[in-house]
Order: C-alpha cells, then sequence, then structure tokens
C-alpha cells in the first residue's frame, strides 16, 4: 500500500504551480481566441454572401465533429511539413480556439436568434447603420444571456488544456508526467492536479450558476 | 426595370404607391394598391386584419420589399434608384437616405430595453444624424417633456408601464425629424387603461405638427378626430376613401359599412 507522502507533495508542488500558469494562459489565450472566432464565425453563418456563410458553416461543423486531439496533432505534426512551424504553446491555443470557437459560434448563434425582430426593425426605422445595429443594439443585448453557456465552454476548455501535454506543452498535467516519472512516484503529483483543477474549476462553475439564475436561462 | 413615366416633383404627393404588389406565398397582401398622401396630410388607414394596412407601413419604412409596382416619398423612389432615367432596385446606400425621411413606431413599441429612456431617444440623432450630444440631449428631454415623461428619463424602459414606453417610442420617432411618420396600431398591445394616455399625445401632436402621417388603427373615434382622410383596405386594395365625416358617417361601399358596423359595435 502507497500512503500519500505530504512531504513530497510539498517538495512538488511549486513546480505544479509554476505549470498551471501555463494552463491557465492556455486556457485565457485559447478561449479569448475562441470567443472572437465563434463571433466571426456565427456572423459568418448568416451572411447573405454564400461564399462567407458556406465555408464558415463548414469549418463548425468539421472542427465539431473531429476530436481535439486529433487536430491539435495535425496542427503540430501535419503543418510542419508544409512549411507552418510554430511553438507548441502557439499550436496548442489555436487548437483549442478552434476548437471551441465552433461551439461558442452555436452559443453566438442562438443568442442572436433570441433577439425579438422588432429590436431590428426599430433599429432599421431609426436609420442605423448595419456596424451601429450590431455593436449598439442587437451584441449588447445577446450577449449578457450568453455568459452562462460561454462560461460553461471557458470551464469545458479549462479542463481539456491536459491534451496540450501530447503535443509537448509543459502545462501541469505534462508537469506531474515528467515528475511522476522521474520520482516513480504517481500518486501525489497527479492527486494535486486533480486538486488544483478542482480548486480553479469549481468555484468558477458554482460563478456560472449565478449567472444562470440571474439571466434565468440554462 | 421600370420605366419612371411619372416624375414627381415638389408639388406632388409626400408619398405615392402605384401598383405596388406584395404577397407572402400564395397570400396576396396588397394587389395594385395605388395611393397618395399629401405632404402634411394625416390619413388613418383602417380595415380588417389581413387587409394589407401593416404591411403597406412596414414597405413605407423598407422593413418588407414590394413584389413589384413603385412607391415614391417626397419626389424620389423608395425602393428603385434613378439610372440614366431608368429606375433600377435601390441599393442599401439609397434605402438609407431615404429612411431619413420616415419614421415609425409599432405596435410593440420596440424600445433598446439596455438604454435608458433617455437613450434611447438620442442615440439616433447622434449616431445618424451626427447632432452634438449636448443639443440631442436638449431636444430629447423637450420631446420626453411633450410626451408627460421629462421624470422617466433615468428610467429603463421596464420600469415603465406599457403606456410610457409607447409614448417614448412616438419621443424617439420625432427625434428623427421624419418628414412622415407612420403609426402601426400603437394602441393595440395597451391595456385598455393605458390607451388614452398614447391618444392624446397623438392628437396633441396632430395638432402641434405638419408632419404627413399614415395611422393603422382600431380607435375609430381618434382617426376620425385627427385624420384628414380616413383610407379602407379592404382585401390588399383601397376600396373606399374620403373625409372621416363621410366614411364614418355615409360610407359608399357595402363592405366599408358592414366593417364600421362591426368595429363600432365594441
Amino acid at each position: 500500500m502507497v500512503t500519500f507522502d505530504w512531504e513530497f507533495a510539498w517538495e512538488i508542488l511549486p513546480q505544479l504551480l509554476e505549470a498551471m500558469v501555463v494552463t491557465i494562459e492556455a486556457t485565457v489565450v485559447g478561449f479569448a481566441f475562441a470567443a472572437v472566432l465563434g463571433l466571426l464565425l456565427a456572423l459568418g453563418r448568416r451572411s447573405e454572401t454564400w461564399w462567407i456563410s458556406r465555408p464558415a458553416g463548414a469549418i463548425v461543423e468539421f472542427v465539431r465533429s473531429t476530436p481535439l486531439l486529433v487536430q491539435l496533432f495535425f496542427l503540430f505534426y501535419v503543418l510542419p511539413r508544409y512549411g507552418v512551424r510554430l511553438p507548441a504553446f502557439v499550436v496548442g491555443v489555436i487548437g483549442l480556439g478552434l476548437h471551441y470557437g465552433s461551439y461558442t459560434s452555436e452559443v453566438y448563434r442562438a443568442g442572436i436568434d433570441a433577439i425579438a425582430r422588432g429590436q431590428w426593425e426599430a433599429a432599421t426605422a431609426l436609420n442605423f447603420s448595419q456596424r451601429h445595429k450590431w455593436t449598439k443594439i442587437i451584441l449588447p443585448q445577446a450577449i449578457p444571456p450568453m455568459l452562462p453557456a460561454l462560461g460553461n465552454y471557458l470551464v469545458a476548455m479549462f479542463k481539456e488544456t491536459p491534451l496540450l501535454a501530447a503535443i509537448t506543452v509543459v502545462e501541469m498535467f505534462q508537469r506531474a508526467k515528467i515528475i511522476s516519472s522521474l520520482t516513480f512516484r504517481p500518486l501525489e503529483p497527479y492527486t494535486l492536479v486533480g486538486v488544483l483543477f478542482f480548486v480553479l474549476s469549481f468555484p468558477s462553475a458554482l460563478l456560472i450558476q449565478r449567472l444562470e439564475a440571474r439571466f434565468g436561462t440554462r | 426595370m421600370v420605366q419612371d413615366n411619372d416624375r414627381q416633383d415638389a408639388s406632388g404627393p409626400m408619398i405615392r404607391f402605384q401598383k405596388v404588389k406584395k404577397s407572402f406565398g400564395d397570400v396576396h397582401v396588397l394587389r395594385e394598391l395605388d395611393l397618395d398622401v399629401a405632404t402634411a396630410e394625416r390619413i388613418s388607414i383602417i380595415g380588417a386584419s389581413g387587409s394589407g394596412k401593416t404591411t403597406l407601413l412596414r414597405i413605407l419604412m423598407t422593413l418588407e420589399e414590394p413584389n413589384s409596382g413603385v412607391i415614391y416619398v417626397d419626389g424620389e423612389p423608395l425602393w428603385h434608384k434613378k439610372v440614366n432615367g431608368e429606375l433600377v432596385e435601390a441599393d442599401e446606400k439609397h434605402l438609407r437616405k431615404m429612411r431619413g425621411k420616415i419614421g415609425m413606431v409599432f405596435q410593440q413599441f420596440n424600445l433598446f430595453p439596455h438604454m435608458k429612456v433617455l437613450r434611447n431617444v438620442t442615440e439616433a440623432p447622434i449616431h445618424v444624424l451626427g447632432t452634438p450630444r449636448d443639443k440631442a440631449e436638449a431636444r430629447a428631454k423637450e420631446l420626453l417633456d411633450m410626451v408627460g415623461l421629462a421624470d422617466k428619463m433615468d428610467n429603463y424602459p421596464s420600469q415603465l408601464s406599457g403606456g410610457q414606453q409607447q409614448r417614448v417610442a412616438i419621443a424617439r420617432a420625432l427625434a428623427m425629424q421624419p418628414k412622415v411618420m407612420l403609426f402601426d396600431e400603437i394602441t393595440a398591445a395597451l391595456d385598455p387603461e393605458l390607451v388614452g394616455e398614447v391618444l392624446g399625445v397623438m392628437r396633441q401632436l396632430a395638432h402641434e405638427t405638419q408632419m404627413t402621417m399614415l395611422i393603422v388603427t382600431h380607435e375609430m373615434g381618434f382617426a376620425r378626430d385627427v385624420s384628414h382622410r380616413i383610407v379602407f383596405l379592404h382585401e390588399g386594395q383601397v376600396l373606399e376613401e374620403g373625409p372621416p365625416e363621410k366614411i364614418f358617417t355615409n360610407p359608399d361601399h357595402p363592405r366599408t359599412r358592414e366593417f364600421l358596423s362591426r368595429v363600432l359595435e365594441h
């Protein structure tokens, strides 16, 4: 029976916390990318121009129907063969952003569709430009109710960052793997990784529940 | 393309519908509708539901595109643009120019819920007309005062009653200083006890301004009081029109009589 060695856990904690910074960075940057890309894809799908709406739709459907891990491998191992060489972290962030952008685009789409037709019509009657309609009338109403759904994807993305270990990014899980293989002690590093993930995702989930209560959506 | 035979000039009507057709699928809502509205004229459009009243306004506001026919507003084609003397389909730029002449108040108010009352009224003057903020706010306060809501300018629409929201919507449309105002059943969504305050504002507006107004309403007493002319629509055409005294007391057409007897019973 292996017992939990508190002293060892304490010893490796700083290394894991350091790696957690990478995890958080990947989540924040990846999600910022996903949030912007999702909006662009949602707007693209609504476009009346077929050569914008069709590719946007195709990207969303394709990306949503393929595993993130395969996408990450493709970006990391296949693209360099065509001369696209990017650091592992950048590839990871692009992969996360692309994958979750295709999900958030559906959130945006539903949120925009939920705005009453009368809002568009009033904006037309007041002669607002297309840009003003979107940025000042429609999106400011559509986005707040989307926040819980976007938040859920943020937490989901955070919990999927260990996949970046597969393309050599030394985030928290990869660091735990390295520690475990060097010390032959898997219990403490993996337990700590689990605890650290929990410590961040659980309060986030609670926060999202409060947002949901506030906006009355699920 | 349509030949532009009927050139409009300053002395022409403010609004002219020429053989305007609109259908939704198999439902023909407007059937070659012809209608002129003079400058500063106030007309009320009445008729059974489905007769095309609302569609007529929505086409004028460019919310629906007609299938055929030509509409002139202030001497210029609305849904077309003149290129070398011929009418071709209007582009967004032309539509935006034409929309500047027209304002609309909706049945469902359609205030922007995320903006306070004052900003609902100033947003378009500032960002569409380019009015400086201080001037736009001063004007908005005047208008809100006129509709009796000067004390509500820092409230959100959701904090107002339906009647108050509709009065803000009227102020918001007026703030754009349109030449033509369209009122689409603006009391239909209100609780009965709130109808009076909105009609009161409308009566005042009718007496104080020289704006051309097209009013779609089921409030016959109101229509009679404020309109120069009543237009009775039936199955997408103008079946009968005339001064209120005539239409409401001695209409020529049996359909008009039938319609009025039904609505005046209530």
